[in-house]
This record gives structure tokens, C-alpha cells and sequence, in this order.
């Protein structure tokens, strides 16, 4: 992909993110947080292209080592807001 | 332009389905009928990014990759499992330290091996300029955060007094180290020697741990929002230097979501944005002037069982927490409280005020694990005219959001902010552990002295489960 498609990409992101999180509801700002850490770790992608590939050594090792730090996020993250999104409960009807 | 590793459209279709999947993750989050499927969508968005990465390099250590997903997955599930609800602000800041320490690395395994990156220039056997800006901006927004983090992390964990420590001159340093990181990243375009990116990357660790020091403990909703925000734009800028539209789409998303967590953290403390970064604020707080003018004056003093009967004889009561409710872990009884008063016939609401905890959304998370219904929870603006109504107000470790002086007062430090109105019910009923210690802005409060308002001065948990018992 050129620059300008990519810049384009992150542009018209930045703005479905915009009305995307002023949508999220005050009382779930807390697993708003904790969700957006999980998925900012996608940077695991770089991480495992450079632990993936050949060449250098000390690339791929701190490669790997960002892939450990990138997991403890996805999983810590992606359980942790499942963990408090199955404490909100609504009122039970009678 | 620089041209990036060819990549097939299916591999860059599967990227995109992954950010898509973001996308809607936390559009899910509108409501809570919805989030835990959004969460899902999350998962499985992250899952394709990370096979199809797998898939789609020669990979010559597969078992060291697992083994690194299984090690790190672990850890993050165990401590997801086992943190406590309250400590979520100290988690959530570690988890950020953890992205930003992931982009410095990824930065600096790209520096070393950029053919694997697909950013080397054939021609030249350099890296390709404009990478080198990305990859230069990305590592600096990594190590910030990084940084940045661990000191939010230690303060709100209690390892590091929340009192703001402030260096002579320090915007003086702070600007300077700033500007001289710009510089660097401009004159890394020229000169991709060693010594330029290891600089920029020591400097932003340094910028970032200078950042965070000065700023106080009230002020530190607002600096895991922004942190939470930097740390998006750091996979953003990982996501230039690779061309990969899903570390793209997401690195603007949680950029976007942080900086508008970080506006609704400072619109809610009556606070610019600016004068949160420089810091500062809570440094006179316990300081003589408001705090200590309030012993002598008149106030009225409640049992539990007066309480217990004022909010027993009422039509309505609405119980405002605050963050000195969870330090109590008072959250439990207080549930038990207002079922009681609703099997009585009271009705009973939350009112939460956006700075309530220590994070944005944090009181409700705090609710929610007690067992509160959300739908029984409200937000200041939905609630704020309701007070006139209401017979009783039950205020129970906040202070500062209940205080009139953000109103009248123009000298005050919370001038503006805006507040609920508790003063407005017909009585109020404050727990607080003792008269003295006024909230983190160190301003009295003149609801204390007010003629309808009983003071009920004990640990907000031993109160409330004494008012239990008296309504038993």
C-alpha cells in the first residue's frame, strides 16, 4: 500500500473512532479502557514479523519479547473486560 | 512514496476484516445488552490478525512464537482473573506500559532488521526516509507511554506518594527534551546512524517518566486516558512503518477513545487540558486555609439508626458514592442497603458523578461487581434535576462532587466543575470518616453545615452495615 492509501486508512479512522466512542455509555467507560488496551496490543503483529523472519538475532529476540508483552494484553485485557461486563445486570422484573 | 512489501489482497482483506472487527467491538459498548458480543468480535478481530500474520511469513521459529503467545497469555489471564474491581486503574495503566513497551521494541527490531519489515530501500541498502519518520515517531510515542505508565501505575498503586513532585524549571526541561526529540526524528531522515535512534528512544523514556511526575493524584483519571490515547498512536505509527491497515484502523480508534476520555476527565473537573500536563494541581492540598476553618463550626451528628429511620420514612433516596466508598469496599453492604430500603417501598438510585473513582467508569464497574443493577445507576446530567425531589441524599466517601463552592465561590480551586446538586434534597446524609480531612481539592464543604443535613462520621463500610442492622 502507498502512504497516501495508508494515511487515508487512519484518517477516516480517526473518525469513525470518534463517533464510535461517543457512543460507548458513561457506565461502561472502565471496560471502554480495558477493551481498547486488548486490541492496542494488536501491535503483536509487528512483533511477530520480527521474531518470524530470519536475519537478525537480536531482532527476533526482542521481537519475541514484545510478543510476550503483547499477550499478557491481549488475553489480560480481552478476560478482564469480559470479567466486568458480566457483572452489569439489569434490574430483575417481577 | 516508498513502496512497502507487495502483500496479496487477501492478506490485506483479512487485515482489515480484523479492523473492521475493532470497529465494532466497541460499538458494542453503546449499551451493555451489547458489549460482551462486541467483546467477543474483539477476540475473534484479534485472532485473525495474529494467524494471519503467522500464515503469511516463512516462519522460522514457530514453537518460540507459541511458546511467547502461551507464556504471555498466561500471565495476562491470571491477573485478569485475579485482580481486584478497585484496582483497575493500576491495571489498566500497567496493560498500557505493556503497548508502549511493545511498540519500542517492535521499533527497534524493525531498526535492526528492516528487510523483514519490507522497509529497506534496494537502491540505497538504507531504510526508506519516511519509514524512518514513522518508525522514529513510533518509538517515541512507545517509550513515553511506557514510562509515563509506570509512574501512573505507581501512584495509583500506592508505591509512590500521589503529592505532585516538581522539578525547578521543569517546563523549561520538559520542552527542551521534547523539541530535542522532534530534532532528532527530523535528522534521523538524513542519518540513519545508531546513536539517533537510541537517543530518541533513552530521551522519550526520560520525557515520558518527567511527564507524569508533577501531576497529582486527583488529576490521574485523566492522565490513564491520556496515556490510554498514546498508546494508540503509537500502534498507529507501528502501523505506518508496516502498512498494515488493521494496526491502522486500531491505533486511530483507541487514540480517538482515549483523547475524548481524557476531554470528558477534564470537562468533568472543570480542568484544561493543558493545565493537567503542567501539572501541579493538589500540591497545597491539606494545606491550612480551607480545611482547618471548618472545625469550629456547627454541624449536626447521626447514629445509624437515625439513618436507618430517615431513609425508611422516605418516598425516595438517592446514594452517591464516591471513591471513598470503594477504598472502604463499602460497595457490598451499601447494595444490601438499598435493597432493604426497595423492599420497603423506597425507591432508590445511584447517582455518579464522571470523576467519581479514579478512572473513567470506575464507580460503575464498582456497582456492577456489588450486584447493583445498571439500570438503577445514573450519570450527573441525567439525574442532576432529581435531587429536588428527592427526599434523602445518601453521600458516602465523595466529597468534592457534592460541593456548592464550585458554584459560588470564584476563589475556589473547584470553581466550576460542575456537581450534583445534593443540597437540593430535603435531607442529606453524609458518611465520612471524621470532620478533618476534607477531599483531594483540601476545600470545605459547606453541605456539612447545612440545617438538613445529619453528618454520620464512621468508616463508610461499619456505617452502612450498622444502618443495615437498624433496618433489619
Amino acid at each position: 500500500m502507498d502512504f497516501i492509501s495508508i494515511l487515508s486508512i487512519f484518517v477516516l479512522a480517526c473518525f469513525v473512532g470518534y463517533y464510535v466512542v461517543w457512543s460507548v455509555t458513561p457506565a461502561l467507560h472502565t471496560p471502554l479502557m480495558a477493551v481498547t488496551n486488548a486490541i492496542s496490543s494488536v501491535i503483536i503483529v509487528g512483533a511477530l514479523v520480527a521474531s518470524a523472519e530470519a536475519g537478525s538475532a537480536a531482532a527476533k529476540y526482542l521481537g519475541l519479547l514484545a510478543v510476550v508483552f503483547a499477550s499478557v494484553n491481549i488475553f489480560g485485557g480481552f478476560a478482564v473486560t469480559e470479567r466486568m461486563l458480566a457483572m452489569y445486570k439489569k434490574k430483575e422484573r417481577k | 512514496m516508498h513502496e512497502l512489501a507487495p502483500v496479496s489482497p487477501f492478506v490485506a482483506l483479512a487485515y482489515l476484516i480484523a479492523g473492521v472487527l475493532f470497529i465494532l467491538a466497541l460499538r458494542g459498548l453503546s449499551s451493555p445488552a451489547t458489549s460482551r458480543r462486541g467483546n467477543r468480535m474483539g477476540m475473534i478481530g484479534m485472532a485473525i490478525a495474529v494467524v494471519t500474520t503467522l500464515y503469511t511469513h516463512d516462519i522460522a521459529s514457530l514453537p518460540e512464537i507459541i511458546g511467547a503467545i502461551l507464556i504471555g497469555g498466561g500471565i495476562g489471564f491470571v491477573i485478569a482473573r485475579r485482580i481486584a474491581m478497585t484496582a483497575m486503574p493500576q491495571l489498566v495503566a500497567a496493560f498500557h506500559s505493556l503497548v508502549g513497551l511493545a511498540a519500542v521494541l517492535v521499533g527497534a527490531a524493525a531498526y535492526l532488521n528492516p528487510g523483514a519489515f519490507g522497509i529497506l530501500d534496494t537502491l540505497t541498502g538504507q531504510i526508506h526516509q519516511a519509514s524512518r519518520v514513522e518508525m522514529g515517531l513510533g518509538v517515541a510515542i512507545g517509550a513515553i507511554t511506557f514510562s509515563g505508565s509506570i509512574i501512573a501505575f505507581l501512584k495509583l498503586n500506592g508505591n509512590m506518594s500521589g503529592k505532585p513532585i516538581m522539578l525547578p524549571a521543569r517546563h523549561l526541561i520538559n520542552l527542551g527534551t521534547l523539541a530535542a526529540i522532534l530534532g532528532l526524528v527530523a535528522y534521523f531522515v538524513t542519518d540513519q546512524s545508531p546513536w539517533v535512534f537510541w537517543t530518541v528512544t533513552a530521551l522519550s523514556f526520560v520525557i515520558g517518566f518527567l511527564l507524569i511526575i508533577p501531576i497529582g493524584g486527583a488529576d490521574m483519571p485523566v492522565v490513564v486516558s491520556m496515556l490510554n490515547s498514546y498508546s494508540g498512536w503509537a500502534a498507529a505509527a507501528m502501523g505506518f512503518t508496516l502498512g498494515n491497515s488493521a494496526m491502522i484502523i486500531t491505533g486511530a480508534l483507541v487514540g480517538s477513545s482515549g483523547a475524548i476520555l481524557s476531554y470528558i476527565m477534564c470537562k468533568a473537573m472543570n480542568r484544561s487540558f493543558l493545565s493537567v500536563i503542567a501539572g501541579g494541581f493538589g500540591a497545597e492540598s491539606g494545606g491550612a486555609s480551607g480545611g482547618a476553618a471548618a472545625v469550629d463550626r456547627p454541624y449536626k451528628r447521626g447514629s445509624a439508626e437515625d439513618a436507618a429511620f430517615l431513609m425508611s420514612q422516605a418516598d425516595s433516596v438517592i446514594i452517591v458514592p464516591g471513591y471513598g466508598m470503594a477504598v472502604s469496599q463499602a460497595q457490598h453492604a451499601l447494595r444490601e442497603m438499598g435493597d432493604m430500603l426497595k423492599k420497603a417501598g423506597v425507591s432508590v438510585k445511584y447517582a455518579i458523578h464522571p470523576v467519581a473513582g479514579r478512572m473513567p467508569g470506575h464507580m460503575n464497574v464498582l456497582l456492577a461487581e456489588a450486584n447493583v443493577p445498571y439500570d438503577e445507576v445514573f450519570e450527573l446530567e441525567d439525574i442532576n434535576s432529581e435531587f429536588g425531589q428527592a427526599d434523602v441524599a445518601f453521600v458516602i466517601g465523595a466529597n468534592d462532587v457534592t460541593n456548592p463552592a464550585a458554584k459560588t465561590d470564584k476563589t475556589s480551586p473547584i470553581y466550576g466543575m460542575p456537581i450534583l446538586d445534593v443540597a437540593n434534597a430535603k435531607s442529606v446524609l453524609f458518611v465520612k470518616r471524621s470532620m478533618g480531612g476534607a477531599g483531594y481539592a483540601g476545600v470545605d464543604n459547606e453541605v456539612f453545615y447545612m440545617d438538613n443535613t445529619m453528618m454520620l462520621l464512621a468508616d463508610a463500610k461499619k456505617m452502612v452495615e450498622e444502618i443495615v442492622k437498624s433496618l433489619d
